[in-house]
């Protein structure tokens, strides 16, 4: 522990913190992937990887969202992953890629913004936020060059020009705002499919959430690596909003109820058919 | 060749303390109470910005009297104390005890070594989840440290404070009962009406969700200093 007292110490921010006095702690982990054989190679890219994450501005703010699976090669390492967490009291991320450095990049972010806020007596702008978390995501691009691959997409509610904002990442941590919507990871195409078709301006907040569930059920309809809603278990996606109030989860209960209410939708769609083409046959 | 005058260790010990002592009692108070649901912590403070009373972690605060620059860094080294052992261990083990200690170590080393002693005096305060009894530590100048029931006084008027409030206080206060009778107490030894506008308030509430720590605004506080029920 470094010494309690030391005005070597950086400002305000909690990564440059850990940087100087527990580098230990930081989720980089530099290998050397010479040293090793081609099974321990795949091996460490096989781990466990988070997959389908989205986001989508609506009238009063904006929505994120996440499956719950998490895949290893072609095993299933888990069902209940979260994907998606809290920043702070307005903002959140979700993270594609390597389980391990995902999780540890999302706690680390939320450190780094309550520290400064604590620190500062004040938070962080929102576009302060999402520069942030491209520098950490930037931190990370030697971990990336080795397969382990930490993308976020990053939303909060601006409270100084009152609107939800999206931001988008890539792997060497640039940083793009996205207006409308926006999904990464290995169901990432298939989710943004969904939404180009269903997204519109302004919607209410219960579009919102029917547009994301929606997008993420044909995420996990088309790619493997994501999981679907899982009634059986009782797993579902996570769902979050940033407005004017803050950041609120979205209850279990209704994204039960919604993703019920597309499943049966298109259950009725499915029997129509066969009904017609047995009309026709 | 000038042959330094020696002085006795006591000696020195004394003037250290009188030195501290002098600086402290020249600033305002803070009074930190004990309520049913939290703690509330209370300071003279005419600045609105310039900040006695902080947020350190998810349970814990901490409120500084004397030098401002001085408690100010304290402040900073606490909230990275605990950032620091939040992350390598988890939220729950960051305790106001271990944070106390260390700050306990920090101010006493500084009083025996350095010239100048830290002209301060801090509360770390820590609101206890469900039964537990809550936490609330006074560390002064020379880092001697007192673990407090109920109540605490740190700064200029300490002594007169403590003595109102052994007199008054009740244990089971609610928010407001507490707040009227923080301001009582300062309004008893400055002899003085106190304004909403010159009091630093915030709250450890025990049953709200997540960060415990919340500022009172000004608006909060006229309401419940003028209502009269």
């Amino acid at each position: 522990m470094h010494s309690f007292f030391d005005s070597e110490v950086p400002g305000s921010s909690f990564f440059d913190l850990l940087r100087q006095v527990r580098s230990d702690l930081l989720p980089q982990i530099q290998i050397k992937l010479e040293g090793l054989s081609q099974a321990e190679i795949r091996e460490l890219r096989e781990s466990p990887h988070g997959t389908t994450i989205l986001a989508l501005r609506f009238r009063d703010g904006a929505l994120i969202a996440g499956d719950r699976q998490a895949t290893e090669g072609f095993q299933i390492s888990s069902r209940r992953i979260e994907k998606v967490y809290k920043a702070d009291e307005y903002s959140a991320v979700a993270i594609a890629g390597v389980a391990g450095p995902c999780i540890e990049l999302a706690k680390l972010f939320e450190v780094e913004l309550t520290h400064y806020e604590k620190l500062e007596g004040m938070p962080l702008s929102l576009e302060g936020k999402a520069n942030k978390l491209s520098q950490m995501v930037k931190a990370n691009l030697p971990m990336a060059m080795q397969g382990l691959v930490v993308i976020p997409i990053f939303v909060g509610y601006d409270v100084r020009s009152s609107q939800g904002k999206i931001f988008k990442y890539d792997v060497t941590g640039g940083r793009y705002e996205e207006t409308d919507y926006y999904a990464t990871g290995s169901g990432g195409k298939d989710a943004r499919s969904t939404m180009k078709k269903l997204y519109r301006d302004s919607m209410t907040e219960d579009e919102a959430i029917a547009v994301g569930l929606e997008a993420l059920i044909d995420a996990a309809e088309e790619d493997v690596g994501t999981g679907g809603p899982d009634f059986v278990r009782g797993v579902f996606p996570t769902v979050k909003i940033a407005v004017r109030s803050g950041l609120q989860d979205v209850p279990e209960a209704r994204i039960r109820e919604v993703c019920q209410a597309i499943i049966d939708r298109r259950k009725d769609a499915e029997s129509a058919i066969r009904h017609s083409s047995r009309e026709v046959s | 060749m000038a042959v330094p005058y020696y002085v006795s260790p006591e000696q020195m010990m004394q003037d250290k303390a009188e030195y501290a002592r002098k600086g402290i009692a020249r600033g305002k108070s803070i009074i930190v109470l004990e309520y049913a649901d939290g703690m509330l912590l209370v300071a003279e403070n005419p600045s609105a910005s310039l900040n006695k009373i902080s947020e350190i972690y998810d349970r814990i605060a901490f409120a500084g009297a004397g030098r401002y620059s001085e408690f100010e860094n304290l402040r900073k080294a606490g909230i990275r104390y605990a950032d620091l052992k939040g992350f390598a261990y988890d939220r729950e083990d960051v305790t106001a005890k271990s944070l106390a200690n260390a700050y306990s170590q920090t101010i006493g080393n500084i009083f025996s070594e350095a010239m100048k002693p830290l002209e301060v005096e801090i509360l770390v305060v820590e609101v206890a989840d469900g039964a537990l009894p809550n936490e609330l530590y006074r560390i002064t100048f020379d880092g001697s440290i007192g673990d407090e029931k109920g109540f605490a006084a740190i700064g200029g008027q300490a002594e007169e404070l403590r003595q109102y409030l052994k007199d008054n206080y009740q244990t089971g206060l609610d928010q407001k009962a507490a707040m009227r009778l923080a301001t009582r107490a300062l309004e008893a030894v400055s002899n003085a009406k106190i304004e909403p506008r010159s009091l630093e308030v915030a709250v450890l509430e025990r049953h709200r969700a997540g960060r415990k720590f919340r500022r009172l605004s000004q608006d909060d506080l006229t309401t419940i200093l003028t209502d009269t029920d």
